[in-house]
């Protein structure tokens, strides 16, 4: 919402003076492109989120569903375009983004319980060398609650099923009470129970107004759990809400064998930066 | 690597010099007691500082997986000294001065550090190579150095090697408390961030996500790791200084599974591991004191893996062969249901059908003997003349595992598609720890009879 003025350094103007970019939307992606070690895994990536909407990234295995989001948030440099949240940079609109990352990213042999995990969703609000103070760890419990854990909450995180961490982990999130959730991959290999507990916080979070962008990997229940949804395999094949994209023709766009030329292209860059070398 | 060829003139750190007169008993109290004059206890109190600010340094150190780059560290610190050294003494300074010397260590520390991110990130080497390269080649140089130093520099260039292997005694009151104030420093430091430091142990991503500069919090505890480690440069040495940082984190670990608690501990057997290590310096001024320090917290170490409750080596041995008991024990328990139901006029287990079953489960009959002798302690089987019967409770307990062992069985066939003769195994472990409530989710899921029995064993 603030336009570019405010920002003078900042060479590119702002996603939000740009007709085809709402400064209404949580998220704004314009002309994304991501390397590996200059192999690209995403080409020009555009798309803006609706606000309060459940979106889906859908595609199949090495389409970039993850490294997306990781760009989005910084966690992967972008070898070019913009990313806006709000209208605004992802420095200033920090507060209200909330990430649950992949379950396997960490060692859970880590010596903390389910409600010291949770508690780190506080720690942005806690502040620096600032201790965790009754108020948060209420704050907390309340959070594990939510997602059917609190009587696990003194268990140290190891002894914790795959969904329960899991669950820990959506836990965290929304401790950190933000607009806007980036969740990967929360539904992989997890129990039923977990997954309903997941699928009740998405939709409390929608009636609550805030944007969720999921990473998934189950076709069957993209129709059931989201509102939109993008079809991605290393570009956007297709991108709305789900009654109007996920379409047969569309989902064999994605998963089909029609993207061969952009492999190519990136296996050839690889090849050329492995020679130069 | 052998360090000791390299310092030929020091003989008072040799370790191949163990001609030593044993203190006395009485000695040996007063020391440990801090009664033994204003010296001593100054060096015992840096290095028990020392040896805290060590352990709870350490463990963010351990938990984010760096215990290896701290060696890499600590050997880089000798080219720092012998350059440190050439440097004040050109200038006209007594290169001697500890603090100089210390920066100069710190100084090629860090950039060893700096070389190994830059071999990652410029290469395709692995992190144990260059850490391998960098090490090696830092304390050679090192050693190149001191070895100039001493063919070349005046006499007062003899006790640079003693950082190599460290010695308490030879520490003066000064350095010991600028030992204690470096290390006070760095627990307070810790103590203040470690909120921080956890969240950046456990999850970088989610930190940086958060907004907290993942890198400035990596380089606080690195900084820790440098300020300890050159602290306990001249007490410990810089070859074993690193075991000081590992040691005492790795062995808390099995005790307990909260960072809070981890911290006490790590700190509290770091603590331990310096002073008994600086007392034992005391007392054989002629030992290297990083040796003993280093082997205190070994014998720590090794207690801690043996015998801590949960995740020590023997607590996990008998957990698992407690198990292998069990089933076997409810094995033998269903083999004998099966043969009292199938033989109604002879039900008892005789000699021959028990070596039948032992040989179908491949158990040795010594193995046999001990789980039918516990089977008899625990009153499911009982001795008669032709032989064992089950008990009331043994007849039970066999018809349970029985019970699961074909519910899960009807399970398998009927939703996973499985062959009947294929399901044996996973039914044959799965049958044990099967809960109550995932057994009625069964037979809900089957809607059998409690009374049919699938004869999925052919």
């Amino acid at each position: 919402m603030t336009p570019a003025k405010a920002q003078p350094r900042k060479q590119p103007e702002a996603l939000s003076q740009r007709p085809e970019h709402s400064p209404e939307s949580p998220l704004s992606v314009h002309a994304v492109t991501v390397a590996y070690q200059r192999k690209p895994v995403l080409w020009d990536i555009d798309y803006d989120a609706p606000p309060n909407k459940l979106i889906a990234i859908v595609g199949p295995n090495g389409a970039g569903k993850s490294t997306l989001i990781k760009a989005c948030l910084g966690l992967v440099p972008r070898a070019a375009g913009q990313v806006e949240f709000w209208g605004t940079t992802y420095n200033r609109a920090r507060a209200r983004v909330g990430y649950v990352p992949q379950r396997e990213s960490v060692d859970w042999d880590f010596p903390v319980s389910a409600l010291d995990v949770v508690c780190m969703g506080r720690y942005r609000a806690i502040g620096w060398c600032r201790p965790v103070t009754r108020k948060h760890k209420h704050a907390a419990t309340q959070c594990l609650e939510q997602v059917g854990m609190q009587d696990l909450a003194h268990r140290q995180i190891s002894q914790l099923s795959g969904g329960q961490q899991q669950r820990v982990f959506l836990a965290r999130a929304l401790a950190q009470q933000a607009d806007l959730y980036f969740m990967d991959e929360p539904f992989a290999g997890v129990d039923a129970a977990t997954e309903r507990a997941i699928v009740a916080v998405l939709r409390e979070l929608k009636e609550a107004g805030k944007t969720v962008i999921v990473v998934h990997h189950d076709l069957q229940t993209v129709t059931e759990y989201f509102d939109e949804v993008i079809l991605l395999n290393m570009r956007v094949v297709a991108a709305g809400p789900v009654k109007r994209v996920f379409t047969t023709q569309n989902l064999q766009n994605t998963y089909g064998g029609r993207l061969t030329l952009l492999t190519e292209a990136a296996e050839a860059l690889a090849r050329a930066e492995a020679g130069t070398r | 690597m052998n360090p000791s060829n390299a310092t030929p003139e020091n003989n008072a750190t040799s370790l191949a010099d163990v001609s030593t007169a044993w203190p006395s008993l009485e000695d040996t109290l007063r020391v440990l007691t801090l009664r033994a004059g204003f010296n001593t206890n100054t060096v015992v109190a840096g290095a028990t500082l020392l040896g805290l600010a060590a352990g709870v340094v350490g463990v963010f150190a351990l938990l984010r997986k760096r215990s290896l780059v701290t060696d890499a560290l600590s050997h880089a610190t000798l080219p720092g000294i012998a350059l440190a050294f050439l440097a004040a003494t050109a200038l006209g300074y007594t290169g001697r001065s500890l603090p100089v010397l210390l920066t100069g260590a710190a100084v090629t520390g860090v950039a060893a550090i700096a070389c190994i991110q830059l071999i990652l990130k410029h290469t395709r080497l692995r992190e144990d190579a260059a850490i391998g390269i960098v090490l090696s080649v830092s304390f050679g140089a090192g050693v190149v150095g001191l070895s100039y130093i001493q063919s070349n520099a005046a006499a007062n260039a003899a006790g640079l090697s003693k950082f190599i292997y460290g010695q308490t005694a030879a520490m003066s009151v000064a350095d010991a408390t600028f030992m204690g104030v470096i290390a006070a420093a760095a627990i307070a430091a810790a103590l203040l961030l470690h909120k921080e430091f956890a969240l950046v142990c456990f999850n970088d991503a989610f930190a940086k996500v958060g907004g907290w500069p993942v890198a400035a919090i990596d380089l606080a505890m690195m900084t820790l790791v440098v300020l300890v480690t050159v602290a306990g440069l001249q007490a410990v040495g810089l070859i074993l200084v690193v075991a000081l940082l590992i040691i005492p984190a790795v062995a808390a670990r099995f005790w307990t599974q909260r960072l809070s608690r981890l911290l006490v501990l790590a700190g509290a057997l770091g603590a331990l591991s310096g002073y008994l290590g600086a007392t034992a310096s005391a007392l054989l001024p002629r030992q290297p004191a990083g040796a003993v320090i280093v082997l205190t917290a070994g014998t720590i170490f090794t207690i801690s893996m043996l015998f801590a409750p949960r995740r020590g080596v023997i607590a996990n041995t008998a957990r698992h062969a407690r198990l292998r008991l069990r089933i076997a024990g409810e094995h033998l328990l269903e083999a004998a249901h099966d043969h009292a139901r199938d033989h109604p006029h002879t039900p008892h287990l005789d000699r021959a059908t028990r070596y039948s079953i032992a040989r179908q489960r491949g158990w040795h009959p010594a193995a046999l003997a001990a789980i039918t002798a516990l089977l008899v302690a625990r009153k499911r089987l009982a001795t008669t003349r032709r032989g064992l019967t089950l008990t009331p409770r043994g007849a039970a307990d066999g018809a349970r595992v029985r019970r699961n062992h074909d519910l899960w069985t009807a399970y398998l066939i009927k939703h996973a598609d499985v062959a009947p003769n294929h399901v044996d195994w996973s039914v044959d472990q799965v049958e044990h720890v099967l809960s109550t409530e995932l057994i009625a989710q069964l037979e809900d899921e089957l809607q059998t009879q409690p009374q049919t029995e699938t004869r999925a064993r052919t």
